[in-house]
């Protein structure tokens, strides 16, 4: 049923998930398609920065966004009494 | 990068809530949520084009594998692979298949990693590839630097710029994406977690050891490319290394002596190129390219075959399941007896091994590419009708069938015109705005979400039950067993 309670935990929901896939998509497309020739111009040593997006930095961004989102949902859960 | 970010939509916008429908196949999500059996059969054809095409490319991959370390020919090696594949999938089932995964994602890693960290001492001086690939060489030149000269000399594009359109890049890289999220055998791994918060955080996990790989990845193409390069090129053909002629013989590598002058020019002109490498090999060859100790290369090859028999299994398994309880038992016979419908995936398993055996030792393309166009599948068909049916509580039955329909259609129809050469065929020049049948995914998919939205907004709403079921599916607790 549709209850307030619900609908607020679903809002916050889709508020967080706005806020992470907009920082997915900058640094997969962004840093690693779009932008990947103006990054290049800077260097990290060896090597250059769209490179590196591209093929290291878009993974570990990744998996930092996976758990923060988890973390994100466990304490949305227990604050609506909604855990399983 | 390419489909790892698949995950961080797996673990955001699908995994907790078809966890929470409870159900074990993504036809049965489909189906019911729906609440129709056309959109339940229209998915199960597209799970079995999808799983069909995967598989296919994973057969290729294991009769590699077998052939190159046995030493047979590749189809010999494929149907020792067809064996042992339907081996483990009749045997195992579900829970078998999720448990020998674990433990062949322990052997890949340790066999990626071993050889990775060798070859990195060995070039850089710095044991994690990850920070090696982008340190310096004995002479102090950085590695990507010296690779890129080298290519530059040989007239290839520079190795960190890449030849594709960045529109092709970008359109290849979500269809990947959003393929990854959409392919049945990767769902279907976290409905077997307890709860919903679980497949949350199993996404993360899965992706965490898919991340230590998948970075891993660049580090050991970048050794290998160079390696190669330096021990191949322009030397005498008389004095490569036995590896060469190894692959040789399995027509992966090889080598024409064009103007007869007995050494090997390898160049980016087609002209006088005389070397040609298939790109699968690397992977594999790397260890051998660098030298390293038999029981290294050893490794290697059992890693691969862990990687691509467990993802070959778990095909499998969507395959014989799809048959036997989506299709035979809600479909066609509800009344079949538990002992019937195992009979009958049995059966699928191995009319499914038959199949992938065939395009295995028949390829269309070479792996990755095939396996690509899987994703691309994925993405056409299951993606948007998982995600309206879960954040779209007035997704009805008609936009999601007709979207799923169109979707893959475009997508079979783009694939098998310019792949395959159906429907007239056609060159790169005639691909759509330059987009290849590898990125075309993607325009299907936003094909196949426009389609069901507008469809919906003409047909009725979806009735009260199921929009009950929307709602609740978007709330974690009291999540019951998932059932069949």
């Amino acid at each position: 049923m549709p209850n307030k309670n619900h609908q607020k935990y679903w809002k916050t929901n889709l508020k967080y998930l706005a806020i992470l896939l907009v920082i997915w998509f900058v640094v997969s497309y962004g840093c690693g398609i779009m932008f990947v020739e103006e990054l290049n111009t800077i260097r990290l040593g060896g090597f250059k920065l769209g490179f590196w997006f591209a093929q290291q930095g878009s993974i570990y961004v990744f998996t930092i966004l996976i758990f923060v989102y988890i973390r994100l949902m466990n304490k949305l859960d227990k604050k609506y009494n909604l855990d399983d | 990068m390419d489909w790892t970010g698949g995950y961080v939509l797996l673990a955001l916008l699908l995994a907790p809530y078809l966890r929470k429908f409870g159900k074990f196949t993504v036809p049965d999500f489909i189906g019911d949520r729906y609440y129709s059996n056309i959109a339940r059969t229209v998915a199960v054809f597209c799970a079995l084009i999808v799983s069909f095409t995967y598989v296919a490319g994973q057969m290729r991959g294991v009769g590699l594998v077998f052939s190159r370390f046995l030493e047979v020919d590749i189809n010999t090696g494929v149907i020792i692979g067809m064996i042992i594949v339907l081996f483990y999938a009749v045997l195992g089932g579900m829970k078998g298949i999720t448990y020998t995964q674990v433990a062949q994602y322990c052997v890949l890693i340790f066999a990626f990693m071993v050889p990775a960290i060798f070859i990195s001492i060995q070039m850089t001086g710095n044991a994690i590839p990850q920070i090696g690939f982008g340190g310096t060489d004995v002479n102090g030149i950085y590695l990507l630097d010296k690779l890129d000269n080298l290519h530059r000399d040989l007239g290839f594009a520079e190795y960190t710029s890449g030849s594709k359109s960045k529109l092709d890049v970008f359109f290849i890289t979500a269809a990947l994406m959003v393929g990854t999220a959409g392919l049945p055998h990767v769902i279907v791994r976290f409905f077997t977690v307890k709860k919903v918060s679980d497949a949350r955080k199993s996404a993360g996990w899965a992706l965490l050891f898919i991340a230590i790989l998948y970075t891993t990845a660049p580090a050991i193409a970048v050794f290998a490319r160079t390696n190669m390069i330096e021990t191949v090129s322009n030397k005498e053909y008389e004095n490569v290394p036995e590896w060469f002629h190894k692959w040789e013989e399995t027509e992966l590598i090889s080598f024409n002596d064009k103007n007869s002058d007995g050494r090997i020019q390898y160049t980016g002109d087609a002209e006088i190129n005389e070397l040609t490498i298939d790109k699968d090999i690397m992977v594999l060859a790397n260890p051998e390219i660098a030298d390293l100790p038999n029981w290294v290369i050893a490794l290697v090859a059992a890693g691969g075959l862990a990687a691509a028999l467990s993802t070959a299994a778990g095909l499998l398994l969507v395959i014989s399941a799809s048959v036997s309880h989506d299709l035979i038992k809600k479909m066609i016979k509800p009344s079949i007896s538990e002992k019937g419908e195992l009979v009958a995936a049995r059966l699928s398993a191995v009319a499914a091994v038959c199949v992938a055996g065939y395009f295995g030792i028949n390829p269309p393309d070479f792996v990755a590419a095939t396996v690509a166009l899987a994703f691309g599948l994925a993405a056409a068909s299951f993606f948007p009708a998982i995600i309206l049916g879960i954040f779209n509580k007035r997704m009805n039955k008609e936009g999601a069938i007709a979207g799923m329909v169109v979707g893959i259609i475009s997508m079979l129809f783009y694939m098998l015109k310019f792949k395959f050469d159906w429907f007239g065929g056609g060159t790169k020049e005639d691909w759509w705005f330059g987009i290849s049948p590898e990125g075309f995914g993607t325009v299907a998919m936003i094909i196949n979400f426009v389609v069901s939205l507008v469809i919906s907004k003409f047909t009725p709403a979806p009735p009260k039950e199921v929009q009950e079921i929307v709602e609740n599916i978007r709330i974690p607790s009291e999540a019951g067993k998932a059932t069949h």
